[in-house]
């Protein structure tokens, strides 16, 4: 373990002249006159509180930056430059401490729109906390917010040690960071304040995508730069998952998001497709950011932490290269699957669907490679809660990746299709094998980037795993009969030639279900809060005193028959 | 490709290493899956039949339409109509038979009764409630308290012509004055209409301000509502002295009433629905508990209905929807 502990307050300010220091004060300065400028001759209102966000936060920057500097060292002609013998973790630490931070918020505004489905009356009345606008919020806090996070950290982290190499261009990478968290901040006060262009998953207007974009094209950089500069000669195969996730992203947010602004003062866009052809590209988008975002990237976090934690070898090589090609080959055309039995084509139904059935085993070997990785290290599911959060993760990526080609399938899909099961097949994919995977990442991580000797308590990442595990378990169930009730009863005819259900009857019927559904949630909050006091222990350095997680003791050397004494 | 130099045997599976590592990490030899390999094959090559089958290739104009000749909107064309075939005798008979010799025919009559509580549960539950219990300016079509009448032919009326359509001469309409709002009275003379209605209903005892509410009532409401307040079905006068009420029996809510006036508003079906969905519909309804037997008898034409109607006319349009 990498007990560097220590001097880690590298910050942003290393190697910097007078000049380069009033450049950049000045910069900030300037940004935040520009912000001021546009929020006081905003169209509307929302715009004026972004760019107040925006102004607010070019003067903190400023003031940081002026703050901070070492002018003794730039007296002294003498830049401190940075620690080249070790990796450059620090927006690594901040990552892992936005993404608890951004998943407790998620999970937290998941439950609240879980009452809220229940419970019409905590929409409160008001428009700030109505469930159209909360919706987004919690969709793009866990996905984006939370998964983005953790898919930067864990990035950076897993690129620079297989590489061997420290990050390329390390201010680009702060600015990765910071950026992305104030693409996060006004996205979400955006849909507080119904700003969107009503695209799910791609809600931000344009000039939050405009920035996210600027954002992503610095990432890539800084990704493909270290890539560049790596003193392996091969390229590892999670680089391979980041790299097609990073380039894949960009892409399909570009396209997805083209719109004419009404004003450049203005919050208010749109889009330009229309009707049918906008929604294929938003389910081109939608389904690709569930197939780069979600699963290419999250494969690249697996192929890293779950050989390290299990301490054995990647299974098999030559299906990680068939399954990453053949994956990222047909998982680009399966989004027309979302649009079955809509004024889309017959045609491109027919071809999301074959792609979907197609990407079966491309996504299964994944799976297989991540779990049979554990092939000589079984004995740890028993021992090691990380590992059976691992394990746990790969078998409700195998579940979900399963289920998404049989619902891309027409004849379930008329059933499936508007009804609660796709809410189901979403989270037993997003909160059993994007949320499982990230916290075994993250408790595989946090003692290594601040230097402890181990997690403060790997009892309490067993219960997380529990609390979690029955969290998605009455979660998904609850889902799955709703949305197959839901799809019976609403095509249900009766003896007598008619329709036997009124859609206020399927609404009444769904009312235990989603109390079952928040149950769920509640619970899964609650393993996410026991990781943060967990995490944020292990970060303070204290150490819980526990029994090991161990198993009865086994001699295999006496679990064996007598031998008849030889006569 | 496997560095044949630096692989080595895996001692757990006996398998070689690529001979390549990653901050420790090494990757085995391992061959493809077999049944992994041949599952993805399988799923091409049902892939490759299914594109075959079913409408699948882009091209320049158009696309292959597929060896099965299948449509999403030809599919959906042939389970309605095989649903529309299946009922089409019955719809038949309903539509030919006038609703009043419904009842006649038991099997019948219970056909549309059938029919009508699923055109009731696409059509009606929105404002009436699933139950048809309905709530406040929606009324309840359980009981047998009815604003325009509770018979089939007359419930089927109501249904086809809707009730204050602006644009639409046949529908139910009759406008209930603002006395507030237009002045008509004062806020003194409201105040006392209000108690004279809560005591007609059995809701307080007569006082002083009842009394004089009595003779305003007289003047101005009896005209529409009868001199006991017993309502008028004609002019879809509710009844004010049962406990039944559209918008609320407590002081507050009638004196809005009185001062504002409602004038809810059903849309008219008969431009929406066929005849038969309209004749089933209203056959269910009168099947709900308050059904009446024949038709009321109708009264002798009240001549200052005309007064009233004028009174309101102007607000009619604009406020028909409060």
């Amino acid at each position: 373990m990498s007990a560097r502990a220590g001097d880690f307050d590298e910050h942003i300010s290393w190697g910097i002249s007078m000049e380069q220091l009033v450049m950049k004060a000045g910069g900030w300065f300037a940004l935040a006159l520009l912000a001021a400028a546009a929020a006081v001759m905003a169209a509307d209102s929302g715009f004026a509180v972004h760019m107040t966000i925006v102004a607010a936060t070019g003067l903190l920057l400023a003031a940081l930056t002026l703050k901070r500097a070492d002018y003794g060292a730039i007296i002294r002609g003498a830049l401190k430059m940075p620690d080249q013998g070790r990796y450059d973790d620090d927006m690594i630490r901040w990552g892992v401490i936005a993404t608890i931070f951004w998943g407790l918020a998620g999970f937290l505004a998941g439950l609240y729109i879980a009452l809220q489905l229940a419970f019409p009356a905590l929409n409160l009345g008001i428009e700030y906390t109505s469930f159209g606008r909360l919706r987004p919020l919690h969709t793009s806090a866990v996905i984006f917010a939370f998964g983005g996070n953790a898919l930067i950290a864990t990035s950076f982290y897993v690129v620079q040690r297989t590489c061997r190499a420290r990050l390329a261009f390390p201010t680009m990478a702060r600015f990765v960071f910071w950026g992305y968290q104030m693409f996060i901040v006004l996205a979400a006060t955006g849909y507080l304040m119904g700003i969107t262009e009503g695209k799910e998953y791609a809600e931000p207007e344009w000039y939050v995508d405009l920035w996210l974009t600027v954002v992503w094209v610095c990432y890539l950089l800084v990704f493909g730069g270290t890539i560049l500069k790596r003193s392996e000669p091969h390229i590892y195969v999670a680089n391979w998952f980041y790299l097609s996730f990073i380039i894949t992203i960009a892409m399909l947010h570009i396209v997805n998001n083209l719109s004419m602004p009404v004003s450049l003062l203005g919050s208010k866009s749109y889009a330009a497709f229309a009707g049918v052809q906008d929604a294929l590209t938003q389910w081109w988008y939608g389904h690709n950011a569930v197939g780069f975002f979600l699963t290419a990237g999250f494969l690249a976090m697996m192929y890293y932490f779950v050989p390290k934690q299990a301490e054995r070898p990647v299974y098999s090589y030559r299906l990680s290269i068939i399954h990453f090609w053949s994956l990222i080959f047909l998982y680009i055309w399966a989004g027309p699957h979302h649009l079955h039995y809509t004024a889309l084509p017959d045609w491109a139904q027919t071809l999301g669907m074959v792609f979907s059935i197609m990407l079966w085993m491309p996504s299964w070997g994944g799976m297989i490679n991540g779990l049979m990785t554990l092939n000589g290290a079984w004995d740890k599911i028993r021992t090691d809660p990380i590992i059976r959060m691992m394990v746990m993760a790969l078998a409700f990526y195998g579940m979900s990746t399963f289920e998404g080609p049989m619902m891309s399938i027409k004849a379930v899909n008329s059933l499936s299709h508007y009804t609660d099961w796709t809410i189901g097949h979403v989270h037993s994919g997003a909160l059993g094998w994007n949320g499982m995977i990230t916290f075994a990442c993250l408790y595989y991580m946090a003692p290594r980037l601040w230097g402890r000797e181990r997690l403060y308590s790997l009892r309490m990442v067993n219960w997380h795993f529990w609390l979690a595990t029955v969290g998605i378990v009455l979660y998904a169930a609850a889902m799955w009969t709703a949305g197959i009730m839901q799809g019976l009863m609403w095509r249900e005819y009766g003896s007598d030639g008619y329709l036997v259900y009124a859609f206020s009857e399927v609404v009444k019927a769904m009312f235990p279900m989603y109390l079952i559904r928040a149950a769920g949630g509640l619970l899964y909050l609650a393993g996410a809060i026991i990781m943060a006091v967990n995490i944020g222990l292990t970060i303070a350095g204290r150490q819980r005193e526990e029994k090991p997680m161990r198993d009865a003791a086994f001699d295999p050397a006496a679990d064996r028959p007598l031998q008849p004494h030889a006569a | 490709m496997a560095d044949p130099t630096k692989s080595k045997i895996d001692q757990h599976s006996g398998t070689p290493t690529m001979g390549h590592e990653w901050d420790g990490i090494e990757e085995l030899d391992t061959p493809l899956p077999r049944w992994w390999l041949w599952t993805f094959y399988a799923c091409i090559l049902f892939s490759l039949g299914y594109v075959i089958a079913y409408p699948a290739w882009p091209l320049v104009n158009s696309y292959t339409k597929g060896m099965l000749g299948w449509s999403s909107r030809g599919d959906l064309a042939r389970d309605m109509a095989a649903q529309a075939a299946k009922v089409a005798p019955i719809h038949r008979a309903i539509a030919a038979t006038p609703i009043d010799q419904l009842p006649a025919n038991a099997a019948l009559m219970q056909a549309a009764v059938d029919g009508g509580r699923a055109a009731f549960k696409v059509h009606c539950v929105q404002c009436h409630g699933s139950g048809a219990a309905g709530s406040k300016g929606y009324p309840n079509l359980n009981d047998d308290d009815w604003l325009w009448g509770g018979d089939l032919v007359t419930i089927e009326k109501t249904i086809i012509d809707g009730v204050r359509n602006p644009d639409h001469a046949e529908t139910r309409m009759s406008i209930m004055p603002a006395f507030g709002r237009d002045q008509l009275l004062q806020a003194a003379q409201v105040d006392d209409l209000v108690a004279h209605v809560r005591t007609i209903s059995g809701q307080q005892k007569p006082d002083a301000a009842s009394r004089r509410g009595g003779q305003l009532f007289a003047d101005n409401c009896a005209v529409c509502h009868g001199p006991a307040g017993k309502g008028n079905r004609e002019l879809g006068a509710p009844n004010l002295t049962d406990g039944i009420w559209l918008y609320g029996g407590d002081a507050e809510s009638i004196h809005q009433t009185v001062w504002n006036s409602r004038q809810g508003v059903m849309p008219r079906w008969g431009d929406k629905l066929d005849p038969a969905t309209v004749r089933m519909l209203a056959a269910y309804v009168h099947s709900l508990g308050g059904g009446e037997a024949a038709p009321v008898p109708v009264p002798v034409p009240v001549p200052t209905v005309a007064a009233a109607v004028d009174n309101g006319a102007a607000e009619a349009t604009s406020d028909a929807r409060q």
